[in-house]
């Protein structure tokens, strides 16, 4: 229906924009009726989003032509800024943004690197670029997701915590259920997003790839392998992030320092 | 020698204190507790009781003074170490999910001990629940659930019993059954204990000695009554 008003590709891409960013004001606004408050982080998060994406987008082709070195160094400030991001979903948490950065860093950054030196990723910034943002950007979800789990049970369940260092328990013993919990949370989207592949959702990427000559079976087995690829760095990065964050939980002598209200 | 050794108090405080953003929760608190006697700590609500018991069994740190267990200052012992001597019992009995005699061995474990079959039963029979060991503790009600969180404490063999309102969130009848084990375990074993509880009448039915919180200090201790009556 917008086509038909809209033949200036500018003025239908923010036409679509305005009806998109509508519905997800929509939600916004019925979840605010049952009482849940999203309105200043949505709107926030969508200005945001808009913002970054254009200015990103006016200056891609531009990447897209930079060396090949230069896709690092990308990469390594897509990995701040999603540290930065994930960290947000651990209030109160000391250190969330470092350990969310060496997180992901580790996990994403290492299976990037693994997967270029084996030839799986493509070395050219094209593809290098593309594939590793979405290996950061699905592990920067994950990782919130895992820190904001960790640190909604830790706080419900400070009693249950005190109880076992109460008895002798090393804080690491004290949290591990709530450590294992929140690492098996956080994969869901990651293990989901492997069980309909193809079923649910048919991913851009393989679009893109048919669009531009690439054999179907070979797009398709792709999308699987970038799909795995997303599952090892989210993973990794999981893993590591509920390690790193459950030694800063405690004191040196083993009080719990993450409290209600503290 | 001897002497010494019998009336060195096991636990003594030395202007302790906590204070956590500007506010004062407890200051300059000193007391002594002997081996053998039960302390109650009582005081109206937000006195810092509880506080007070945290900071005894090293939940929370000091901001001033310390504690001496046995003479040696406790910020030169583990914490772990410590937490197995100073046993506390809280309000709410938070059992881990499993049987009773996963609970029980709950503490022992963390130290790589193994508790027998023979002293799991002997540990229930002090609470008044012999025969409850393979019980899944879902099934337990407020009463018994309390009393195996005392006798999951006991597991550890502690020094001193630290006992946080530990019949408060129960109705009177298990209020009863638990005071009655926890009169079992301090006065047959002769266990010592610190006790908080905000009912006078208890404290005087446990307690040899009280000591009266207020506003994060100490405003009377001595004996029971003198304390309970003054």
């Amino acid at each position: 229906m917008l086509r038909f008003f809209f033949n200036n590709q500018l003025y239908l891409g923010l036409a679509q924009a305005f009806v998109a960013a509508l519905a997800a004001i929509s939600v916004v606004l019925l979840a605010r009726k049952r009482g849940i408050h999203l309105e200043s982080e949505t709107l926030i998060a969508m200005v945001r989003g808009l913002v970054q994406i254009v200015a990103v987008g006016s200056v891609l082709l531009l990447l897209l032509r930079s060396p090949r070195w230069t896709g690092g160094f990308l990469l390594a400030g897509m990995i701040v800024a999603a540290g930065a991001t994930s960290a947000r979903r651990a209030k109160g948490m000391a250190g969330a943004f470092r350990v969310s950065a060496w997180s992901i860093a580790l996990g994403a950054g290492s299976i990037i690197a693994l997967m270029t030196w084996l030839g799986v990723i493509d070395t050219a910034i094209t593809s290098l670029v593309p594939v590793g943002s979405m290996l950061i950007a699905n592990a920067m979800n994950t990782n919130g997701l895992a820190l904001n789990r960790f640190r909604s049970d830790v706080l419900a369940h400070t009693g249950e915590i005190e109880t076992a260092l109460a008895l002798g328990a090393e804080a690491k013993n004290s949290v591990s259920p709530y450590l294992q919990a929140s690492f098996e949370a956080s994969l869901i989207p990651a293990i989901d997003s492997l069980r309909s592949l193809g079923i649910v959702w048919i991913p851009g990427l393989m679009a893109g790839m048919l669009l531009s000559g690439a054999r179907p079976v070979y797009a398709a087995i792709y999308q699987f392998v970038v799909l795995a690829m997303i599952f090892a760095a989210s993973g990794l990065t999981s893993l590591v992030s509920t390690l790193l964050i459950r030694d800063r939980i405690f004191t040196a002598a083993q009080q719990l320092s993450l409290q209600p209200g503290r | 020698m001897i002497a010494s050794a019998t009336f060195d108090p096991i636990l003594r405080t030395e202007h302790l204190g906590r204070t956590v953003k500007d506010k004062v929760l407890i200051q300059d608190v000193n007391f002594e507790v002997h081996a053998g006697e039960v302390l109650a700590i009582v005081g109206p609500s937000g006195s810092g009781k509880s506080s007070l018991l945290r900071l005894l069994n090293r939940l929370d740190e000091p901001t001033s003074g310390t504690v001496y267990v046995e003479g040696k200052d406790y910020r030169q012992i583990p914490p772990r170490v410590l937490r197995r001597k100073l046993g506390l019992v809280n309000q709410r009995p938070y059992l881990f999910p499993g049987t009773v005699a996963q609970n029980l061995q709950f503490g022992p474990q963390q130290h790589g001990e193994c508790l027998s079959q023979e002293s799991i039963e002997k540990l229930l029979g002090c609470v008044g629940l012999k025969g409850y060991a393979s019980r899944d503790v879902a099934n337990l009600s407020g009463g018994e659930a309390q009393r195996v969180s005392v006798a999951r404490t006991l597991a550890n063999s502690p020094l001193v019993l630290l006992l946080d309102e530990p019949t408060s969130a129960l109705d009177d009848t298990s209020k009863l059954e638990v005071e009655s084990s926890i009169q079992n375990v301090v006065h047959d074993q002769g266990l010592t204990c610190v006790l908080v509880t905000h009912d006078t009448a208890q404290a005087a039915r446990l307690a040899t000695r009280a000591l009266l919180l207020e506003g994060g200090r100490i405003v009377r201790v001595g004996p029971i009554n003198e304390v309970l009556h003054a």
